[in-house]
């Protein structure tokens, strides 16, 4: 039966296309992502245990306050008392990666909608695409471009999660107080001088979110990404649907949520607070406020 | 080219080519017609001044004449349509990038309505703002920027970030970020608008004490009379676009150039531009012009003039003395006979005003006075008197024609 409007057909036809004639191109995708997520999960899994609590807890005592860096420490322990630290490090590392390339993307793109009309015209319908369309729709493709593993798993975490970045950094620009732009072009900055010393330091807090949202839509992603073998906590959810297992899935679950409140937590600190507070002055202030609050509990 | 800063001809016209709306500027079309028919807003037009250096000229008009344009032109933050713009002089309108870069840096720079501060940098490293984009050394930067904070008291809140001062001390660093690159020239758009009165007096007072002690050429933007006459050397006033006007604040007062000036001194206070010379006239008191007059022969001339009180000068018009009608009584009753007696025999203590007095300084003297206080110049020449009348009058403009009658009385 033929259909009047066969888009399926092109885009299989396309993707044969691309798999025929640009394999090079995927295999240096590939190899590049496959250096930042294993080199990153290597670390992690290589590192200490004990040092991942204390770097973990010190972030969080120092970003956000004794109490969070308690909690950091009770779930950290948690994760490891399921027995479930190599998942959960593999899915940092997987987090991390993707964050990393789609932040590599995608703020440079926010920063190119936001000083150009035209680009924005382009890129927005991009990012529509790009948030809208089903995860499972690329996971075929990327599958036959990268084959199964981290590599697929991490390009998918990178389309879905890249959107609010490239976002949030344009609209973090265009919102500059115009006077605070003119007196940055007033007192004589060239067009990279006003980019880093007036735009991006008062477009920090929209920055801050972007990135947030960023690596909680990657967090989000990591039951899917482990169905074409991303492995870590993923996969110890995937397992226990398949094996009707409601408490395996529980704990893999747990871990990822876990994981989401660290990281959202850490990032929105960025966001929120000043960043030119140096970590010197930051301690200080946390101890005369660490002070006030245990004298009041 | 004598003047630091010369604007010729300039015009600005946004949303698209503008060359149509120049053609129709220069017919004479006004910028309502010219946006109903293309689609273009004319900004400024036609406009053309020179700024002298060490001069606070002041730019003054109602909100959306143009003012906000006119002095972004002048550093380039926008880009005029047409006409020239010399700084020492040099056209800036046609430097290259880096030329105009460079004339930022170190020659023109600029203070803003909304102070427009860095907000993640302390109140130092936003007073080197300019010092740390032109690539100067941190530590020398931070050396002057503290000197410069130091100029408009502020050194002990060099460590304090923006949102921790109040907005007369914001402004205080807007202040000190454009005196720090040490510049030729320094805009104020609009700079004091934003804070509250006692603080806009405040900082206007400030702007003067620098004033007095460096003089700058400043081009200051306000949409307030007050504060242009008390800041201004000189004054431009934009109408739609157009510069109609300029000249000292009380040249502008006393001849305004057309209804949309004089509207401005509606209900302003005027008691500081005036001088009692300005107001001083010259039918409201008997002049007895002979010093040597007897008594008898001025009480008679009194008589005549129906008025209680003559002032007496000399040949050259210098004032002698005051004479009234009960002063002249008294001093031939009580001497012996009734005899007639020279006319200084007579004289009141009743000292004249000063012309240079500006009203402000003669109210109560004026209000307490039974009949009109006589002014004379530096030299003791009578120039007029002033009545209650006179003095209510003017402070009281209501009526334009009327005070406009007045001043050319003075003059
Ligand atoms: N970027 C722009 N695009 C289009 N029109 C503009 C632009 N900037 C200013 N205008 C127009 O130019 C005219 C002059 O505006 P300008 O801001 O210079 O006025 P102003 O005298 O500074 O007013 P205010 O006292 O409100 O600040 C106005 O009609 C304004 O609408
Ligand atoms: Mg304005």
């Amino acid at each position: 039966m033929a259909r009047e409007l066969p888009i399926g057909e092109y885009v299989s036809d396309g993707v044969d296309f691309l798999l025929d004639h640009a394999q090079g191109l995927f295999d240096g995708i590939a190899a590049g992502i496959e250096f930042v997520s294993g080199n990153l999960t290597d670390l992690l899994q290589a590192t200490p245990i004990w040092a991942v609590f204390a770097v973990l807890a010190g972030l969080g005592l120092w970003r956000v306050g004794w109490r969070f860096a308690l909690f950091v420490l009770v779930a950290l322990y948690v994760i490891l008392g399921m027995d479930l630290w190599e998942q959960t490090m593999d899915t940092l590392g997987l987090v991390l990666a993707a964050t990393l390339v789609a932040l590599g993307i995608g703020l440079p793109s926010g920063v190119a909608m936001a000083k150009s009309d035209i680009v924005a015209a382009v890129v927005r319908p991009v990012l529509d695409f790009m948030q809208t369309l089903p995860a499972f729709v690329y996971l075929i493709p990327a599958v036959l471009f990268f084959g199964l593993g981290e590599v697929p798993g991490t390009i998918a975490t990178v389309i879905f999660s890249m959107p609010p970045a490239v976002r949030l950094m344009n609209l973090g620009i265009r919102h500059v107080p115009v006077e605070n732009v003119e007196a940055g072009r007033a007192f004589g900055c060239n067009g990279a001088q006003l980019l880093f010393k007036v735009e991006l330091p008062l477009a920090m807090p929209s920055i801050m979110a972007g990135v947030n949202q960023t690596i909680m839509l990657a967090l989000s992603m990591v039951v899917i990404a482990s169905m074409i073998g991303a492995g870590g906590l993923g996969n110890t959810v995937l397992t226990g649907i398949q094996r009707l297992d409601v408490g395996l899935g529980f704990e893999g679950g747990l871990g990822v949520v876990i994981l989401a409140i660290i990281l959202d937590r850490l990032t929105q600190s960025f966001g929120s607070r000043s960043t030119a507070d140096s970590p010197l002055s930051r301690l200080k202030s946390l101890f005369s406020r660490g002070s006030e609050e245990s004298s009041k509990g | 080219m004598d003047s630091k800063l010369a604007v010729q001809g300039v015009y600005k016209v946004f949303g698209g080519d503008p060359r149509e709306a120049l053609e129709r500027i220069k017919r004479g079309e006004d910028k309502d017609t010219i946006f109903a028919e293309t689609g273009l807003t004319v900004g400024v037009a036609d406009a053309s001044f020179s700024v002298e250096e060490g001069e606070v000229f002041v730019v003054m008009g109602l909100s959306g004449s143009g003012k906000s344009t006119m002095v972004r032109m002048l550093n380039r933050l926008i880009e005029p349509s047409a006409g020239s713009i010399t700084l020492n002089g040099r056209d800036i309108t046609r430097m290259s990038r880096k030329e105009l870069i460079a004339v930022r840096r170190r020659s023109i720079s600029m203070v803003f309505q909304s102070f427009a501060l860095m907000p993640h940098q302390t109140v130092l490293q936003n007073t080197a703002f300019g010092l740390n984009v032109s690539g100067m050394k941190r530590e020398e930067r931070e050396k002057r920027a503290m000197e410069a904070l130091d100029a408009v008291g502020l050194k002990a809140n060099a460590d304090s970030y923006p949102d921790e001062l109040s907005g007369g001390m914001k402004q205080r660093v807007g202040l000190a970020r454009a005196l720090a690159t040490d510049p030729e020239i320094l805009l104020m758009d609009e700079a004091f608008s934003a804070l509250d009165p006692l603080i806009r007096t405040e900082m206007q007072d400030e702007l003067l004490r620098l004033q007095s002690e460096q003089a700058r050429t400043v081009v200051f933007i306000t949409h307030d009379l007050d504060e242009a006459m008390r800041v201004g050397d000189r004054i431009a006033i934009m109408e739609g676009g157009r510069v109609v006007q300029i000249g000292t604040p009380d040249e502008i007062v006393r001849a305004p150039a057309n209804d949309y000036v004089r509207s401005f001194f509606r209900g302003v206070d005027v008691s500081h531009v005036f001088t009692a010379g300005d107001i001083a006239r010259r039918d409201q008191l008997t002049v007895v012009e002979r010093s040597g007059m007897r008594l008898r022969a001025a009480l008679s001339r009194l008589d005549q003039s129906g008025r209680q009180v003559a002032v007496v000068n000399d040949r050259a018009r210098v004032l002698q003395g005051v004479v009234t009608v009960d002063s002249i009584a008294q001093q031939l009753e009580s001497s012996v006979g009734g005899k007639d007696g020279d006319i200084e025999s007579a004289f009141i203590d009743d000292p004249p005003i000063l012309a240079s007095t500006p009203l402000t300084d003669i109210m109560t003297r004026v209000a307490e006075s039974p009949w009109p206080v006589p002014v004379v110049d530096d030299e003791g020449h009578y120039v007029g008197a002033i009545s209650r009348a006179t003095l209510l009058l003017t402070l009281d403009r209501q009526d334009p024609e009327a005070s406009e009658e007045e001043a050319s009385h003075g003059a």
